[in-house]
């Protein structure tokens, strides 16, 4: 899977020819539709209201469009121009901004029913300029967020992390914000469908729970997935301990694994000069004398 | 397409500026009235969410005398229908928005302003 957050910065990344490209392929609209409708799910406002919403990172519009099917009124904001002149030319309703989100949010307290953001914030980890430091800029974010989003209210962040550090720097900075929540993985059990969701609220509420399948996998910060890792350290350190006993007993290693082993090693770790592989290699020799 | 329902939820976000930062103040504007359906409910949700004298002070700076100087009470369908057309038909298209507090700039062009501030300006 590539990832474009590891080649340039968004608003260069997102150029002309990529914005084009982004909003006529036909691949990508179906995905961030489906994407943006599960997303509205997630945000479970009241029916047949009309909510005023905020779309983080709205792009071309293309998630805007369905905030506008669904008859809400919405501002957005992006910080690629390219993208958000496409979204001109598409005639969204929205309002919509020239912005940096990593610089926080300027909206007035309790402005906005609920926030959506389709692939957005893994772009917060990366560090484009001296100046920028990740942590800083997302805890910058989630707090004016917060401050902007009205009490009971939820923001639906669809993402895509490269490692579970990112989840964890992203969660720990959303719930030092004062953001309650936690992740929802759809389908965790297929690699392609695989979709993460990050569900923060304002208020005490409760976490939705994930599609898939068969069978659920709900990684709260408490509850489900906590009490399995605890499950997983435990048997971790049961393997641990048999092992540690049967390595005192006899070396199971003989003398040709241990040379290749050896070898095997130094190839890795780019040594020169290292023998190949022959049917002579660690044999035994005869006696001398 | 700055709405004015966006502009009056707009403060400057520039570091330590706290005071006077809201409403931005609209200069050099160029103003464009799009037509829409209204939704009476909404609005009235909307309300309470609204900063009265700073939308009625940006609307007639933008000359547009309709609304009322107090919040009314009771809303007749005639007002409800200027506010619509105030808050959602009225399109800021080319512009600039400066903060009073911080004299922050915000330049519209094309109905996008730009909310890009320079490294020193932005809060920790």
């Amino acid at each position: 899977m590539s990832r474009p957050e590891e080649i340039a910065p968004p608003e260069v990344f997102y150029g002309d020819t990529e914005a084009t490209k982004y909003t006529q392929n036909t691949r990508i609209q179906s995905i961030q539709a489906q994407m943006t409708a599960r997303a509205l799910e997630l945000l479970a406002l009241p029916e047949d209201e009309v909510a005023f919403l905020l779309d983080i990172g709205c792009g071309s519009g293309l998630s805007g469009e369905m905030l506008d099917e669904e008859g809400h009124i919405w501002v957005g904001c992006d910080i690629a121009p390219s993208m958000l002149e496409v979204a001109l030319e598409r005639e969204v309703e929205g309002d919509l901004f020239l912005h940096d989100i990593g610089q926080g949010f300027g909206f007035r307290p309790g402005t906005f029913d609920g926030a959506i953001s389709i692939s957005v914030i893994q772009w917060l980890l990366n560090a484009d300029a001296t100046s920028h430091s990740p942590t800083q800029r997302l805890t910058r974010f989630f707090t004016t967020l917060h401050a902007s989003l009205r009490n009971p209210s939820r923001a639906v962040f669809q993402f895509y992390p490269s490692s579970d550090d990112q989840v964890h720097m992203i969660t720990s900075a959303a719930q030092r914000a004062g953001f309650g929540g936690g992740l929802v993985v759809d389908y965790p059990n297929s690699r392609k469908a695989r979709k993460m969701y990050l569900v923060l609220m304002v208020g005490s509420q409760e976490v939705p729970k994930g599609l898939d399948g068969e069978e659920m996998a709900v990684q709260g910060k408490n509850g489900v997935g906590a009490e399995r890792k605890k499950e997983e350290v435990r048997n971790e350190r049961r393997r641990r301990k048999e092992e540690g006993k049967s390595r005192k007993g006899k070396k199971e290693t003989t003398g040709k694994e241990w040379v290749m082993k050896k070898k095997e090693l130094y190839r890795v770790r780019g040594k020169e000069g290292v023998p190949r592989d022959s049917r002579y290699t660690a044999r035994k020799r005869r006696v001398q004398f | 397409m700055v709405r004015l329902i966006t502009h009056n939820m707009l403060a400057c976000h520039v570091k330590n500026c706290t005071k006077d930062n809201f409403p931005l103040v609209f200069s050099e504007v160029e103003l464009v009235i799009r037509e829409s359906e209204a939704n009476y409910d909404f609005l009235r949700r909307f309300m309470p969410k609204l900063d009265w004298p700073a939308l009625v002070d940006t609307a007639r700076s933008l000359g547009d005398e309709t609304l009322p100087d107090d919040q009314p009470e009771e809303w007749t369908d005639e007002q409800l229908q200027a506010l619509h057309h105030v808050l959602m038909e009225m399109h800021v298209e080319e512009g600039n928005m400066t903060c009073r507090g911080c004299g922050h700039v915000y330049p519209i062009s094309n109905g996008i302003p730009n909310m890009l501030l320079a490294e020193h300006e932005v809060g920790r």
